[in-house]
C-alpha cells in the first residue's frame, strides 16, 4: 500500500438554488492515477475546484500529507504543489514556453526591474529534459501543436514541485499518438511520486491509464473501485444510477437508390485531397479517421464555410454551387460542429431564438417584421419532440447542459427543414446519458429518411452508428467500408494508410 | 383561452416582486434611477433648474446626441464600433446645406440627400469592416478623417447659413407642441423627432430580422454565419443603419444652429458611445436596449445642463461626466458579477 497523499471528507458546498455537492470524499495516494468520473453537472469540477483553491467549501476537512489545510486560493495550492492542467489551456499564445511557465514568479535578479528569460530558459529546459520532452523553451506556444502545448502546462504545473496533478479531461484536442506520448509522461510522473487525478468521459483511457475509478453522481459521491476489478460497464452503471441505451448497430434501412449529396473530387490545398463520395436518403454515413485528417476540412468545405479549389457538389443529382453558407442552407445541408459554442450557438441568447436563427425569413412579413408569438410556439413543440430539458424556450442556451445544447441545434436544422445533417463529432463533451438520448436521435432522424453525415473520432461510435463508414487519412479518403465488413482494427488499418 | 388568462394574471400577481428584481430590468431602472436622482439633485441645489424654459433646453440639447446614441448602439449591438458618426453627421449636414442653399434644391429633398449621404458613408464603412475585413475600429477612423476633410473642402471650409431657407429652421426650433395662454409654453420639433427616432430604433431592433440578426452576430458572428445568414450583408446594412441616423442628427443640428458647420462634428461619436454605455449596453456586443440609450443621453445632458445652472465652470463639467460614466460602467460591471 502505498502512502496516501490527500484525504478529502465531508466536502460539502452549495451555490445559490444548487447543492453542488453534498459530503462528498476523495482520496489520493502517492504514484497512483485516480480517476475520478460521472456526468456533466456530477460535481467533478467543483470538487476538484475547491481543491486547488478556486472555490472554499461550506463543510468538511482536505488533510494533505497528514495536515489539515485550508487553501484560500490558487496560488497557495500551487505553492503546497496542488496543480491542476485545464481542459482548455491558460497560455498566452504569444509568449515563449518559458515565459509562460514562469508567468507571475519571472526571474529578475537583484535589482528586482529587469527579467532575466535566461535564467528562465535554463530552468525550463531542465524540466524537459528531466520530462524527457524534446521541446525549446525558447518557442511561442501559439506555434506549438496542442499537445505541446499541454506538456507545456504540465512541465509549469510540475515546476512548482507538484505532488498532486489535476488533469481535467487533458485528451479531447489530441490525437492517438499524441494520447500515447501523454500515457508516457503520466506513467514517468507515477514512477517519481505524483498522485494524479484524472478527470474524463474516455472509460477506454480510465480502464487504461488509471489505478482506481471514483464514481460521483449529482453531486454526491457514488463509490470507488479497482480499475483492474471492474469493467467499463458498471463504471457506466454506477454514473448514470439507471440502464442506458446500448444496444447495437440497429438501422439497416437505407434506399441506395436515392443518392442525397453527391461531392466529386473535391480538392483544397494540402488539406483535401480528391475526395469524391455519395450520400443516400436515411443512411448514416460514418466518418472516421484520426485528428487532422481532413474530414471537418471535407465538410466545411461542402457547406461553404470555407473556400475550396476545385470539385463538384450534386445535390439529388443536381449540381449545385456553394460559395457560402447560406447557400449550402437554401439547398438544405445543416452542419453542426464539432465545437457548438463557437460555432453552433449564439451562447447568451434563448433557445428559441437560436432555433429560429436559420429560418427567420419564415417568421417574417414582407415589411421585415418578425412574428415571435409563433417563433415561440413552435420552439415549444421541438423542445418536446427532442425532449430538450429547459424551463422553456425563453431560457438562455448557455444555461442548458452540453446534451441539450446539441440538441437545441439540431432542433435548428429541422426546424430550418434541412434533409442533408452534418454531425461533427455530435457527443464531444456530452456525458454518458445524454450521449445514447442523441444517438437515438439520429437513428430516428435516418429512419425518417434524412441522409445523414456523422464525423466521430470514437471507434466505438462510429460502428455503432454508421450504415457505412467513409476512412480519411491525411486528406484522402482511404478506405470505404460496408458495416458488415468494418472493425476498429479495419478502420485503424485505413487512418493509418499515409502515403508513401 | 379562459385558461391563458388566469394563468397570465397569477403570473402578473407574483410576477411584479420578480419583475422587479430580475437582473434585466435593475439595469433599466438603474439607469432610470440615476436620472431621477440627478434630476431632483440639481432641483435642490439650484432654483433655476426645474423651470420649464430649462427643462426643454435639456432635452434639446438631448436630441442631436440621443439621435446619434440610437443609431451607434446597433453597430455596438454587433460588437463594433463607428468613430465615424460625429463627422459623418456634419458631413451630412453640410451635404444638405450645399443642396438647398447653393444648388437649388427643394428642401424636402436636400433633406433626404443629406439623410442619404450619412447612410452612405455607413455603408462605405460597413463594406470595408465586413467585406474586407478591417476592424471597425480602424475602418471608422479612416472614415471619420475623410468625412471630416470633405466637409472642410465641401463648404470651402466656411459655415453654410441657410438665412435664405427659414423653413428650414423650424426643424428643430419650430415648435407644433404649444399650450397655455397664447402658446405660452411651446416644445421644440427637434424633441419629437427624437422620440420619433427611439420609437423606430426600437422598433427595429425588436420586431425586424434586421434587429435579430443584430443581437446574433453581436452574440456569436461565425454561429450566425454558420446558420446560412449572410452575415456580411446585415452588417453592412447595419452600419448604413447607424449612418443613416447620423444623417438625421445632421439635419437636426444644422436647423438648430441654422448651419452647417464644418469643423464641428468631432467628438460628438463619444458622447453618443458615453449615452450607449451608460444606458447599460456592454461594449462586447450581444445586448442593448433602446431605452437604455435614451435615458443614457438624457442624463448626459441633464449632467451637463445642471452643472452649468449651478455655476460649475465648463472645464469641471467635463470632469464629473467623464467620473459619471466611469461609476455607471462600474456598477454594470458589479451587477454583472453580482449575478454570477
Amino acid at each position: 500500500m502505498k502512502d496516501t497523499l490527500l484525504v478529502m471528507e465531508g466536502i460539502d458546498k452549495s451555490f445559490p438554488g444548487v447543492h453542488a455537492l453534498d459530503h462528498c470524499k476523495f482520496d489520493l495516494r502517492a504514484g497512483e492515477v485516480h480517476a475520478l468520473v460521472g456526468e456533466n453537472g456530477a460535481g467533478k469540477s467543483t470538487l476538484m475546484k475547491i481543491l486547488t483553491g478556486v472555490y472554499g467549501k461550506d463543510e468538511g476537512k482536505v488533510i494533505y500529507k497528514g495536515k489539515e489545510i485550508s487553501v484560500s486560493g490558487t496560488k497557495e495550492a500551487q505553492e503546497l504543489g496542488i496543480c491542476i492542467v485545464h481542459q482548455e489551456l491558460n497560455l498566452m499564445p504569444h509568449l515563449t514556453a518559458a515565459q509562460n511557465m514562469f508567468i507571475g514568479r519571472e526571474f529578475t535578479g537583484k535589482n528586482k526591474l529587469f527579467v532575466n528569460d535566461n535564467e528562465a530558459n535554463k530552468k525550463a529546459q531542465a524540466l524537459f529534459d528531466a520530462m524527457n520532452l524534446k521541446l525549446d523553451p525558447k518557442a511561442k506556444v501559439g506555434k506549438l501543436t496542442v499537445a505541446m502545448q499541454q506538456m507545456v502546462e504540465i512541465a509549469k504545473a510540475l515546476s512548482f514541485d507538484s505532488q498532486i496533478l489535476v488533469m481535467d479531461e487533458p485528451t479531447t484536442a489530441l490525437t492517438e499518438s499524441e494520447i500515447d506520448e501523454l500515457f508516457k509522461m503520466i506513467n514517468r510522473l507515477k514512477e517519481k511520486g505524483v498522485g494524479i487525478v484524472y478527470i474524463s468521459h474516455r472509460m477506454d483511457e480510465i480502464k487504461r491509464i488509471t489505478d482506481r475509478i471514483t464514481v460521483m453522481r449529482d453531486g454526491t459521491y457514488v463509490d470507488t473501485v479497482n480499475t483492474k476489478d471492474t469493467d467499463i460497464q458498471q463504471v457506466i452503471n454506477m454514473m448514470v444510477g439507471r440502464t442506458i441505451y446500448e444496444t447495437a448497430n440497429e438501422h439497416n434501412y437505407t434506399d441506395l437508390n436515392q443518392v442525397a449529396l453527391e461531392v466529386k473530387h473535391l480538392n483544397s490545398g494540402k488539406k483535401i485531397k480528391d475526395v469524391s463520395f455519395k450520400l443516400h436518403k436515411g443512411e448514416i454515413l460514418g466518418f472516421s479517421g484520426l485528428m487532422g485528417a481532413g474530414r471537418t476540412e471535407v465538410m466545411r468545405a461542402i457547406f461553404g464555410a470555407d473556400k475550396y479549389d476545385s470539385g463538384e457538389i450534386l445535390i439529388k443529382g443536381q449540381k449545385v454551387t456553394i460559395l457560402r453558407p447560406e447557400h449550402a442552407v437554401k439547398h438544405g445541408i445543416g452542419y453542426l460542429s464539432e465545437d457548438r459554442k463557437r460555432y453552433g450557438l449564439t451562447l447568451g441568447e434563448t433557445v428559441e431564438q437560436n432555433i429560429s436563427l436559420p429560418c427567420i425569413d419564415k417568421y417574417t412579413n414582407k415589411l421585415g417584421f418578425t412574428n415571435y408569438s409563433t417563433i415561440t410556439g413552435t420552439s415549444k413543440e421541438y423542445i418536446e419532440k427532442l425532449s430538450i430539458k429547459t424551463p422553456g424556450p425563453k431560457q438562455k442556451v448557455k444555461n442548458l447542459s452540453g446534451g441539450n445544447q446539441q440538441k437545441v441545434v439540431i432542433a435548428k436544422w429541422l426546424l430550418r427543414d434541412c434533409d442533408i445533417l452534418i454531425f461533427d463529432e455530435p457527443t464531444k463533451g456530452i456525458d454518458v446519458g445524454a450521449k445514447s438520448e442523441i444517438y437515438k436521435l439520429l437513428s430516428q432522424l435516418a429512419k425518417e429518411g434524412k441522409a445523414i453525415i456523422m464525423i466521430s473520432s470514437e471507434l466505438p461510435e462510429v460502428l455503432r452508428m454508421s450504415n457505412r463508414i467513409i476512412v480519411m487519412c491525411e486528406g484522402r479518403i482511404t478506405g470505404e467500408l460496408d458495416i458488415k465488413d468494418a472493425s476498429q482494427e479495419e478502420i485503424i488499418k485505413y487512418a493509418t494508410k499515409r502515403e508513401a | 383561452m379562459a385558461n391563458v388568462a388566469t394563468k397570465n394574471t397569477v403570473q402578473a400577481d407574483g410576477g411584479l416582486k420578480k419583475a422587479i428584481l430580475n437582473p434585466a430590468n435593475i439595469q433599466k431602472f438603474l439607469a432610470f434611477g440615476a436620472l431621477i436622482v440627478l434630476l431632483i439633485f440639481f432641483t435642490i441645489a439650484s432654483p433655476f433648474f426645474l423651470t420649464f424654459d430649462n427643462i426643454v433646453s435639456i432635452m434639446l440639447s438631448t436630441c442631436v446626441n440621443g439621435i446619434l446614441a440610437l443609431g451607434i448602439i446597433f453597430v455596438i449591438i454587433t460588437g463594433g464600433i463607428d468613430l465615424s458618426i460625429g463627422t459623418v453627421m456634419t458631413f451630412s449636414s453640410v451635404m444638405a446645406g450645399v443642396m438647398i442653399t447653393t444648388m437649388g434644391v427643394p428642401m424636402w429633398l436636400g433633406i433626404i440627400i443629406g439623410i442619404l449621404t450619412g447612410a452612405f458613408c455607413g455603408f462605405i464603412s460597413g463594406t470595408v469592416v465586413s467585406r474586407l475585413k478591417l476592424q471597425p475600429f480602424i475602418a471608422t477612423l479612416g472614415v471619420m478623417m475623410i468625412t471630416k476633410g470633405l466637409s472642410l473642402v465641401l463648404s470651402g471650409t466656411k459655415p453654410i447659413y441657410f438665412s435664405d431657407v427659414p423653413a428650414f429652421r423650424q426643424i428643430t426650433v419650430g415648435s407644433i407642441v404649444k399650450f397655455g395662454a397664447e402658446g405660452k409654453y411651446s416644445i421644440p420639433n427637434g424633441i419629437f423627432i427624437f422620440l420619433f427616432m427611439a420609437v423606430i430604433a426600437g422598433v427595429i431592433l425588436n420586431k425586424t430580422k434586421l434587429g435579430r440578426y443584430n443581437f446574433a452576430i453581436g452574440s456569436n458572428e461565425e454561429a450566425t454565419r454558420l446558420s446560412g445568414v449572410n452575415v456580411a450583408k446585415w452588417k453592412t446594412a447595419i452600419y448604413s443603419l447607424c449612418g443613416a441616423f447620423a444623417g438625421v442628427a445632421g439635419i437636426v443640428m444644422a436647423a438648430r444652429l441654422d448651419s452647417a458647420q464644418p469643423a464641428l462634428g468631432q467628438g460628438y461619436e463619444l458622447d453618443a458611445i458615453a449615452s450607449v454605455v451608460i444606458g447599460g449596453t456592454s461594449m462586447v456586443g450581444g445586448e442593448g436596449t433602446i431605452l437604455g440609450t435614451v435615458i443614457g443621453a438624457f442624463i448626459i445632458s441633464t449632467l451637463t445642463n445642471g452643472l452649468k445652472v449651478m455655476g460649475v465652470a465648463q472645464e469641471w463639467q467635463i470632469v464629473i461626466t467623464g467620473l459619471v460614466l466611469v461609476l455607471a460602467v462600474l456598477l454594470d460591471t458589479l451587477r454583472k458579477r453580482g449575478n454570477k
